[in-house]
């Protein structure tokens, strides 16, 4: 891990997070601790089940945890309220999911274009343009005006991915986003990941059981049973 | 907003047959509620307009006098040192002994317009091969037609020619047909143990079998001699302008006129009271048609919002709040409202116009040859009225469970 003063972009502090209800509830997080800062590039790696992508969940703000705090840009979000989460959703942070999650009834560009939209920062015309753009830096500069199920795995991925950057966030969350993908084009698409962090300066955080990928990281969380191995 | 409308469209597309059975559910609801609406009005107000024209918005007949049973009924009623006049209990004196004098008293009444003295009396009409009971009208032509629609009710012959025959009749269409006479024909009038010869002049049809059965007009002067009654009036027949204030002039004119006035809301209560019923029932079963229609709505959102828990939780992960889903769904519901109204007017006001154009046969209570129909705003804004609630309703529900579905669960869901 690099050393900087700069604050850090993610942070959080114990935090526990159980899943199910009486006899079938069974602790997922317990009592996680870690920091992310601008422009690192950082893995969570570990066997199936150990919390990895309900960690992510909950930094995603998707989900709050049962015990402790998350910062996000030194703002408690995990008691914050649903409102201000969500905003902080659309403005600070993009999420890649395992399965691409898309809006299927869209074209590319309009999945793109959906949470500019929200944020309603830009006029349309603006948006088409950095959407396009953003397709474009990922290779999809030909297919933006494609349905989504004309799109392969790897392209329904990389729209993914030119989608959680829509908004210019500080921190990109991407939960296994080469786990459905062949090994060339999980190359690119860690490569793109790993350079757009790197020139908008935003946070990383991805989830993946590649060892070759968490290796490239410039750190990697070991998991395992709810809590970092080098904890 | 037009994000959201955007979104929802797209949503809409995506599910083009659910959205068109919802529609369609929509259209049929309103269309057939104002069609029904257009129906009972319509034979209701032809229904009022025959029976006005032919009788009148007012009549003012007996005179009455109150009696010790009545002035104590009225006492027991009233608080103050008034003692406002009732029905019951009084004392009538059959028909208007000084028409004139009353008739002037009624033109004072703002509301009135036109007032027909008239004399009535029951006949038997003799034409030599047929004998037949009759009831004649003994009127003053010109301030009878003020007061009816005699003039457009002739279906034969010249009201002219009954203008300017001192002897001449008018009679209704089913009398004539049972005396088996036509215009020009002669018959015989007796009553009042005398007997004189009239000339019919034209034949009218009113539409209500009941009247153009029995009942003749013959000019005034011809009736009283024919009946003996050369002074007073059986009733005074009385135009309005307003004729839904009839209630309200026929209770004061009573009281200042001391004479039995009946108005036509009261006359025709029975008759109004059915097509009142009618109507209701046939707005009952057209809403709840509108509401099997919205279950239908309801439960075909319902399934779409369940199907799309996966975009509700990628739009609810990429910044959309719970009111923006919410209001997507809403939207849909609104655009099916919407252009459900918009069809289902189209759709009424062309069926209400097919169905005005079928050709039908009525003779009873009132005569037509094609369907009457009645073309309010009112039966347009009301069937829209009921389209809202219950289509907002059907939608509101399951795009309230839209905006509380927790994005991680159904994540987490869609990833296992």
């Amino acid at each position: 891990m690099k050393g900087t003063s700069r604050p850090p972009i993610l942070r959080c502090r114990d935090v526990h997070r159980s899943l199910g209800h009486a006899e079938n509830r069974s602790d997922i997080l317990n009592g996680i601790d870690m920091k992310i800062e601008a422009s690192q590039v950082c893995a969570i790696a570990g066997p199936s089940g150990c919390g990895k992508s309900t960690l992510l969940y909950l930094f995603g703000l998707l989900d709050r945890p049962d015990e402790g705090s998350i910062w996000l840009n030194e703002c408690e979000v995990s008691t914050a309220h649903d409102v201000f989460r969500t905003r902080l959703r659309n403005e600070h942070i993009g999420f890649v999911f395992q399965f691409h999650f898309l809006l299927p009834a869209f074209t590319a560009i309009e999945n793109v274009m959906i949470p500019m939209k929200k944020a309603g920062r830009m006029r349309h015309e603006q948006m088409q343009n950095r959407a396009s753009a953003l397709l474009d830096d990922i290779g999809l500069a030909g297919k933006t005006h494609r349905q989504i199920n004309q799109l392969s795995g790897g392209e329904q991925q990389r729209v993914a991915i030119a989608r959680a950057l829509a908004n210019n966030p500080s921190l990109l969350l991407a939960d296994e986003p080469t786990g459905n993908l062949d090994f060339q084009t999980s190359e690119t698409v860690f490569s793109q990941l790993y350079d757009l962090a790197k020139d908008r300066g935003a946070a990383v955080l991805l989830v993946t059981h590649n060892h070759e990928l968490s290796s490239r990281c410039d750190r990697t969380f070991q998991m395992r049973d709810g809590r970092f191995m080098d904890a | 907003m037009e994000t959201k409308l955007w979104i929802s469209l797209r949503f809409i597309l995506e599910k083009r047959k659910s959205f068109l059975m919802s529609l369609t559910g929509t259209v049929f609801g309103v269309t057939f509620f104002i069609v029904t609406q257009a129906q009972t009005a319509g034979f209701e107000r032809f229904f009022i307009e025959t029976i006005i024209g032919t009788n009148g918005a007012l009549r003012i007949q007996d005179k009455y006098q109150d009696t010790i049973r009545s002035l104590s009924a009225d006492s027991q009623n009233s608080d103050s040192g008034f003692n406002i006049s009732m029905r019951r209990g009084k004392r009538y004196i059959s028909g208007i002994q000084y028409p004139k004098r009353v008739a002037e008293a009624i033109r004072e009444f703002r509301n009135v317009t036109a007032v027909s003295e008239v004399v009535t009396g029951n006949v038997e009409i003799n034409t030599g091969q047929k004998k037949h009971g009759g009831e004649i009208y003994g009127i003053n032509l010109q301030d009878h037609l003020e007061v009816s629609r005699l003039a457009s009710q002739i279906v034969f012959g010249s009201l002219n020619d009954f203008r300017n025959d001192a002897a001449g009749v008018l009679i209704g269409r089913r009398l004539a047909e049972r005396l088996l006479t036509e215009v020009g024909d002669s018959l015989a009038l007796t009553a009042a143990d005398q007997s004189r010869r009239f000339k019919i002049s034209a034949i009218y049809e009113t539409g209500v079998s009941d009247i153009d059965k029995v009942r003749l007009f013959l000019h005034q002067p011809g009736a009283r001699s024919l009946l003996k009654r050369p002074f007073g009036a059986s009733f005074l027949q009385v135009n309005l302008a307003d004729i839904d204030r009839a209630p309200q002039d026929a209770e004061h004119m009573s009281s200042v006129i001391g004479h039995l006035t009946v108005s036509w809301q009261e006359r025709e209560k029975t008759w109004l009271e059915a097509f009142k019923f009618l109507r209701i029932s046939a707005a009952i079963t057209v809403s709840t048609i509108i509401l099997i229609s919205g279950l239908g709505m309801f439960n075909t959102l319902a399934i779409i919002v369940m199907e799309k828990r996966r975009e509700i939780a990628i739009l609810r992960s990429i910044g959309y709040t719970r009111e923006d889903v919410s209001s997507i769904f809403l939207l849909q519901g609104l655009l099916i409202l919407v252009l459900g109204i918009i069809l289902g007017w189209l759709c009424a006001a062309g069926l209400t116009f097919a169905i005005s154009r079928i050709p039908i046969h009525i003779r009873g209570v009132f005569s037509t040859d094609y369907f009457p129909v009645y073309w309010s705003a009112a039966h347009y804004i009301a069937a829209a009225a009921v389209a809202f609630i219950v289509v907002l309703t059907a939608s509101y529900l399951p795009a309230r469970k839209a905006a509380r579905f927790e994005p991680a669960e159904i994540i987490r869901g869609t990833a296992i």
